[in-house]
């Protein structure tokens, strides 16, 4: 009874979708307030109604209710109710549901707290925001139910990929989702100004906070997909330029651009133009990712489906609205003016170089991650585009764009005087050039590359510690002075460093690990030590323990440094017996230079195992860099300017009248 | 013949493939003599394992994976150098197998792409503020530019 609830809920925000879609275009062209506002009910009805078909699904798959079709597909009895509840995304269906689900929790939100965006801006955000929800709602109810029943129920689950039975990946799904069906905000009001004909600098910031709180969470999402692939697939890898993470990192790529360009019309009003395009191409490739992943057009650890007509189905959607897009972008650009001039040498040159070669670096990645596809369907010929390419092509350009991140937040807006920046980055490069050149005095010259890398870190850091001094006054003001001013900084320049200094320390740890990593494989005996990068690591036990819906080995690995103990490890084999599969679990314990992480492998004859030892160094930093770049996300949503309601004039309190 | 066999299993697989946790490399293939490992390796990380997706040899444990290995692992103690292990490997098994893609016909264009999107975005950034340079200039009319050097020496009757 609830799953069929669950149905006609879904059903319903359909309905409501398409009357949202409508009724608040009919509203602005017909100065029709109460139409207008007709946008922000159905907005919220949409979202109560998706809402309570994913709480009916959820329902299904914590009571184990197998006569669901994916249900029976995707559960098991024995699973932690935990991952029980995780399970619901962990198909096609239910990812789709949390899909939409995502999508109209946007539009809610911008129904409930975009009070600031006047009301006709409003209507027609929402109105496309609907468009998109229609064409999704539509999608699985036709093609991809989860509320299906089976007519003869199996007596328990076939289970779910015990991969995916891991807090890291559970979490991974509503992050990334957040992020890229958050950019749907993103391509509504580029949708909407064109609509209206007119951008202006306060449609940028009105359409900020919702761009930013996607990218963070996209930043996020994808922090967090790669922090899982290095536990759990058992050899400290986290990323692999598979396509379906190439899927989430180009909206990534353009999403950052956009962030940037977003900026540059809300302060000084130009690159509308750009703008507008950026936050369609955005949104476009989010749709893409979607039809990759759902297609399974690609063979992937993610791809799940199998299923043509589906992926045939978001092919078309992405069609329409890339097409109709383009139609109107085509007839209302032209009469878009900018205003703002500027420079070449100025912050709006600056943010625009970022733009172009992060949608150049976007570019590489997306012809890369299509190629072979489109090769294969057009000559039958069959290549891989593996990581040796992203690396040789993806990696100068975006160190160009980590070289240029430093040198933006000294230019002031307009024109900039390249004299007094030139000898301030002579300082930050003398600064920058110390850490490769202590590094190597410690480890060798042997890796150019790597040393490189840390430079280039080294230099954005550097240049962002040395901007937030200036603008401090440290070393012109007495400290009282620089105090007041850092805690006097709007939030939004908190972000701009939280972003750009967590950026280099995210490829200070990625260089790490890529260039210094160090590796042990062996067989090895209960009590004989094994040396990996400077530490010892000793096998002390093997045990045998029983898990919620598997079976486990469990080592005691004993890890220490010129004979004191550093820590314990504890490296698992787990064995599912309703899926049949094992997976590993890597012992790690995270010191801050890098991680001791240790892999049980298969036993060997007389009381011997293979292990696998490894000094991942820079592993920390790598998170620590994406959650600082989220958070500088966040700190900039923070800001007053961005705050809903902002730009609303001062209450002036109202004096008592004496009577 | 043979490598066609080999493609058709290979998609058989794959259209199975799952991922699996990785028990990559066994102790017992490893060479004792450090160098021809370490080459063993980096060979391997070149090399795409047929029935992972976009996962080397190196990091798979697939049977498949480990049976290539085994492969480069014979050249080398034959005493073929890198590109010949290579090249042994791709004539057999087909370009699919190579994780950077080889440069030919059909993969000029993804070779020509980085470049021709690097000059392209620069191109159109520099034309974009060429473009805009005049708008600077163009900002007062003769007759306010005339009233403005007027103003600036001073006469304000």
């Amino acid at each position: 009874m609830i799953v069929e609830l669950g149905h006609y809920a879904l059903c319903l925000a359909l309905v409501a979708a398409a009357l949202q879609a409508v009724t608040p275009l009919w509203g602005v062209r017909n100065d029709n307030v109460a139409a207008m506002r007709f946008g922000d009910s159905a907005a919220q009805v949409q979202f109560l109604a998706t809402l309570g078909a994913f709480a009916a699904l959820t329902y299904a798959y914590v009571v184990s209710d197998f006569s669901v079709r994916t249900v029976a597909l995707n559960s098991h009895s024995a699973k932690p109710l935990i991952y029980r509840i995780t399970g619901v995304w962990a198909n096609h269906e239910g990812s789709m549901l949390l899909w939409v689900l995502v999508l109209a929790l946007f539009g809610a939100a911008i129904a409930t707290f975009a009070r600031a965006v006047p009301l006709a801006m409003r209507a027609r955000v929402l109105a496309v925001q609907a468009m998109i929800g229609v064409g999704f709602f539509a999608f699985i109810l036709l093609t991809s139910n989860p509320f299906e029943r089976l007519p003869l129920p199996p007596m328990d689950g076939q289970g779910m990929n015990p991969l995916l039975q891991d807090p890291g990946i559970a979490l991974h799904p509503p992050f990334l989702y957040i992020g890229y069906v958050g950019f749907s905000t993103a391509f509504s009001f580029a949708i909407a100004a064109l609509m209206a004909g007119k951008v202006e600098p306060a449609w940028a910031r009105w359409m900020r906070p919702w761009v930013l709180g996607a990218w963070a969470a996209l930043t996020f999402g994808i922090a967090l997909g790669s922090w899982w692939a290095y536990y759990e697939l058992g050899w400290g890898g986290f990323w692999f330029w598979d396509p379906v993470e190439n899927a989430s990192f180009m909206p990534w790529l353009l999403g950052t651009a956009l962030l940037h360009s977003a900026i540059v019309v809300e302060k000084r009003d130009a690159l509308q133009r750009w703008t507008i395009l950026l936050a369609i191409f955005t949104f476009s490739l989010s749709l893409m990712g979607t039809f990759l992943v759902r297609s399974g057009i690609l063979s992937s650890v993610h791809a799940f489906a199998n299923d043509p007509e589906r992926g045939a189905f978001i092919l078309v959607l992405l069609a329409i609205s890339l097409v109709g897009s383009m139609v109107l972008f085509a007839i209302r650009a032209p009469a878009i003016r900018e205003r703002g001039v500027f420079s070449p040498i100025s912050r709006e040159g600056g943010l625009l170089l970022n733009n172009l070669l992060l949608a150049a670096a976007c570019g590489v990645v997306f012809v890369g991650t299509l190629y072979p596809l489109l090769l294969d369907i057009a000559t039958g010929d069959r290549i891989t585009v593996g990581a040796p390419y992203f690396n040789q092509t993806f990696g100068p350009i975006f160190a160009l764009v980590a070289i240029a991140a430093a040198i933006g937040p000294f230019l002031s807006w307009k024109r900039a005087d390249a004299r007094a920046i030139a000898h301030r980055l002579r300082i930050v490069l003398a600064l920058s050039l110390l850490v490769p050149v202590i590094w190597a005095a410690l480890t060798g010259w042997r890796e150019p590359l790597g040393l490189a890398g840390l430079g280039l870190a080294a230099w954005l850091f550097t240049a962002t510690l040395v901007d937030l001094g200036r603008r401090a006054g440290i070393g012109a003001a007495p400290i009282a002075t620089v105090l007041r001013r850092l805690v006097g900084l709007p939030r939004s320049a908190w972000g701009l460093y939280a972003g750009h200094a967590g950026l280099a320390i995210c490829i200070s740890g990625v260089v790490a690990i890529s260039v210094w990593k160090v590796e042990a494989i062996q067989t090895q005996q209960l009590g004989s030590p094994v040396p990996v990068g400077g530490y010892e690591f000793t096998l002390v036990d093997v045990s045998q323990r029983a898990g919620p819906n598997y079976q486990s080995s469990i080592a005691t690995v004993a890890v220490s440094r010129d004979g004191e103990q550093v820590g314990l490890l504890f490296p698992e084999r787990r064995w599912y017996p309703v899926e049949r599969k094992p997976t590993t679990e890597a012992g790690i314990r995270t010191l801050w230079h890098g991680d001791l992480y240790a892999v049980l492998g298969d036993p060997a004859p007389e009381g011997q195992f293979v292990t696998r030892y490894y000094y991942n160094p820079g592993v920390a930093w790598m998170w620590l860099g994406a959650t600082l770049m989220a958070l500088g996300g966040l700190l900039t949503i923070s800001d007053r300017r961005l705050r809903v309601g902002a730009p609303g004039a001062r209450k002036v309190p109202v004096q008592a009248q004496p009577a | 013949m043979m490598a066609r066999i080999v493609m058709f299993m290979a998609a058989v697989m794959l259209a199975f493939a799952v991922p699996s946790p990785v028990q990559a490399i066994d102790p017992d293939e490893m060479f004792t003599d450090l160098a021809q490992e370490e080459r063993a390796r980096e060979i391997g990380k070149q090399l795409r394992c047929l029935v992972c997706q976009n996962q080397s040899i190196f990091d798979s444990n697939a049977g498949l994976a480990r049976d290539l290995r085994m492969v480069v692992r014979e050249r080398i103690t034959a005493g073929d150098n890198d590109d010949q292990i290579i090249t042994f490997v791709a004539e057999r098994f087909g370009d699919y197998v190579l994780l950077e893609p080889p440069i030919k016909q059909t993969t000029y264009a993804l070779w020509a792409a980085p470049v021709v999107f690097l000059i392209a975005a620069l191109g159109l950034g520099a034309v974009y503020l060429r473009r805009r340079q005049p708008v600077i200039e163009d900002g007062l009319s003769e007759a306010e530019r005339a009233e403005a050097q007027r103003l600036l020496k001073g006469g304000d009757a």
